[in-house]
């Protein structure tokens, strides 16, 4: 038994083809039902919106003929407005814009909220409590963490009663609610939690005798940071950067709800097109939002291998 | 980074604090405000102290019933939480196999997690759509005169929330898979085990914790979904989604009653599977080690 390899490795050399086969078979039995789920309810479904995104559309029904009239709609009056934004693209604009605030700052609060939890808390306990504390919120629904914010924003909310019994402005302000503003604020507080855990997950595996070694060497806290910890975390900073910007580039609840459904965005182009039942210019944006955000995520995978990483 | 903690500690716990701060301040305030009397409003100061709006929820409000879509997301969650914990254990035993086609697996759950749910959900409503439309007119006379949808909760409801829920169980899966020994297997088979008294006897056992908080997530993932849901329910609705009709039309605290409510059966939901987690390590501890009880 003493001889018995503790790995799978020279066992698995010494099983028979047909030993293996069966192994194969067992595992695609174990594997059919994901793969099923997702061939019927994400596959499919995808090759459906590209499909339909080519189909005639009238008032109330989809006509399965071929047709660009789902893109030309979208795209109508674009080239005569130019230099000019037509709709489509400042609404991108506006969801790019919206994305790239949404981004700067969870990431700025992640990395320094991982930050402190990985380098900082030293003891096991406080850091598995630190860390459920952030996640607590997390557990209720994004809607009412959206709401939340009324009685604090709220033409009466106690910011501006402050504001107001303050001094600081003679009249509640407007814009803390339903603007984009509240868009971006509520973003940030739904989804800093993205950010945080892929990054804490890099950061505590980063050995901590690197990090002895560049202070013997002679670097300041800033040049560690910037030159040891920023490069080993970078995972996670990409990780939780496609999460974060996946999300936000698809949003339309969120922007719905804090933004007095007055804000457009790219997500919320797709809702409206599907509430007026034209399924083929819904497909048509679906498949252009799925384009762009496939491109950023392309972007930011080029600087890390993920599958490595998990 | 020596023992001493120095400006940047402070700092840093300072700021550590302020995000703590930011991530319950509304929350605590719509949890005081749905305590608001009869005449209370949605903004401080409160105005008296009830239970009045719970009340008022629990009647109803005519326009919406709560307690029906409040049912619904509940039977819907815990299929959700069955399947998920079913399909995932599968799949991640699968996985450890290298089965080929096992990349393109891996990259399609992941692909279904950054794909824009909007999309997705799009994708599904387009998907019974066209079924629908099939069997209306091309299926059999006795099923096309009747027939309106396939479309429903446990149909094309429980398929988009699948989508969401399985990705996050396979990389737990894989999370598990990785720290696991796989000599507590060897031992077993020498010992004459069949593979699935060795999964039932010695692997089940060992992951049955993560196993449930697999469940935990499919649940509460479940419960507060709302984007893929959107376009694929059918005639009736979540509880998110009502909720988030309720934002547009409700100007009373009741909608803080209900935020209340439902945040209290997702913490309910998560303590009890925490110390089902807590207890079934704790037993792990006790039977997994024979310290103390030796032959000597």
């Amino acid at each position: 038994m003493a001889a018995a390899a503790p790995t799978a490795g020279p066992s698995q050399k010494s099983k028979s083809p047909i030993d293996r086969a069966s192994d194969q078979l067992l595992a695609w039995a174990q594997a059919l039902p994901m793969t099923l789920v997702f061939a019927f309810f994400f596959l499919l479904p995808l090759a459906l919106v590209v499909m339909v995104s080519f189909w005639d559309y009238n008032e109330y029904e989809m006509i399965p003929t071929f047709s660009g009239r789902g893109y030309t709609d979208t795209f109508e009056g674009c080239l005569a407005e130019l230099p000019n934004l037509c709709t489509i693209l400042k609404t991108y604009a506006k969801t790019l814009k919206l994305c790239f605030l949404v981004w700067i700052i969870t990431l700025t609060i992640g990395f320094t909220v991982a930050y402190f939890l990985a380098f900082h808390v030293k003891s096991k306990t406080w850091q598995i409590m630190l860390s459920l504390l952030c996640t607590i919120p997390f557990w209720t629904s994004n809607v009412i963490r959206m709401i939340a914010w009324i009685p604090l924003l709220g033409r009466n909310g106690l910011v501006n009663q402050g504001l107001v019994g303050a001094g600081i402005v003679d009249k509640p302000l407007e814009w803390l609610l339903y603007s984009e503003f509240s868009v971006v604020l509520a973003l940030v507080h739904l989804f800093t939690f993205f950010m945080v855990v892929p990054i804490f997950n890099s950061m505590i595996r980063i050995d901590k005798s690197l990090i002895e070694a560049a202070y013997d060497a002679g670097a300041t806290g800033w040049q560690t940071l910037v030159n040891v910890i920023m490069p080993l975390a970078k995972p996670g900073i990409v990780i939780g950067s496609i999460f974060v910007i996946t999300i936000v580039m698809g949003d339309f609840i969120t922007v719905g709800v804090m933004g007095g459904q007055q804000i457009a965005s790219a997500g919320k182009i797709i809702e409206t097109r599907l509430n007026a039942l034209q399924f083929p210019a819904a497909a048509a944006n679906a498949v252009i939002l799925l384009g762009v955000t496939l491109l950023i995520i392309a972007a930011l995978s080029k600087l890390v291998d993920i599958r490595k990483e998990l | 980074m020596g023992g001493e903690r120095g400006k940047a500690f402070y700092f840093l716990a300072f700021f550590f604090a302020l995000y703590v701060l930011f991530l319950y301040g509304p929350m605590i305030a719509i949890f005081v405000l749905s305590f608001q009397g009869p005449e209370g409003g949605l903004t401080f100061p409160m105005n008296g102290f009830s239970f009045y709006w719970f009340g008022k929820l629990y009647e109803g409000n005519g326009i919406i019933k709560i307690g029906a879509s409040f049912l619904r997301s509940f039977k819907l969650g815990l299929v959700v939480m069955l399947l998920t914990v079913a399909i995932s254990v599968a799949a991640g035993l699968a996985f450890r196999k290298k089965f080929r086609g096992s990349a393109a697996l891996f990259y399609i759950a992941i692909a279904s997690l950054i794909v824009p749910s909007i999309i997705t959900s799009l994708g599904i409503a387009l998907e019974f759509r066209i079924m629908d439309d099939v069997v209306r007119h091309y299926g059999p006379s006795w099923l096309a005169d009747t027939h309106t949808t396939f479309m429903g909760l446990f149909t094309s409801g429980l398929g988009a929330h699948l989508t969401w829920t399985l990705p996050f169980g396979l990389l737990i899966m894989f999370a598990i898979f990785n720290r696991f020994n796989p000599a507590y297997e060897e031992a077993a088979r020498d010992l004459g085990a069949t593979p699935w008294q060795t999964f039932r006897h010695v692997v089940l056992p060992i992951i049955l914790p993560s196993v449930v908080g697999i469940g935990l997530f499919g649940f509460t993932l479940s419960w507060d979904e709302i984007a893929r849901s959107s376009q694929v329910i059918g005639e009736v609705n979540t509880l998110p989604l009502d909720l988030q009709g309720l934002t547009t039309t409700v100007t009373k605290p009741d909608i803080y009653a209900l935020g209340t409510v439902t945040s209290a059966v997702s913490f309910v939901v998560i303590f009890a599977a925490l110390f089902a987690i807590r207890a079934l390590q704790n037993r792990q501890a006790k039977q997994g080690s024979d310290a103390g009880s030796g032959m000597v």
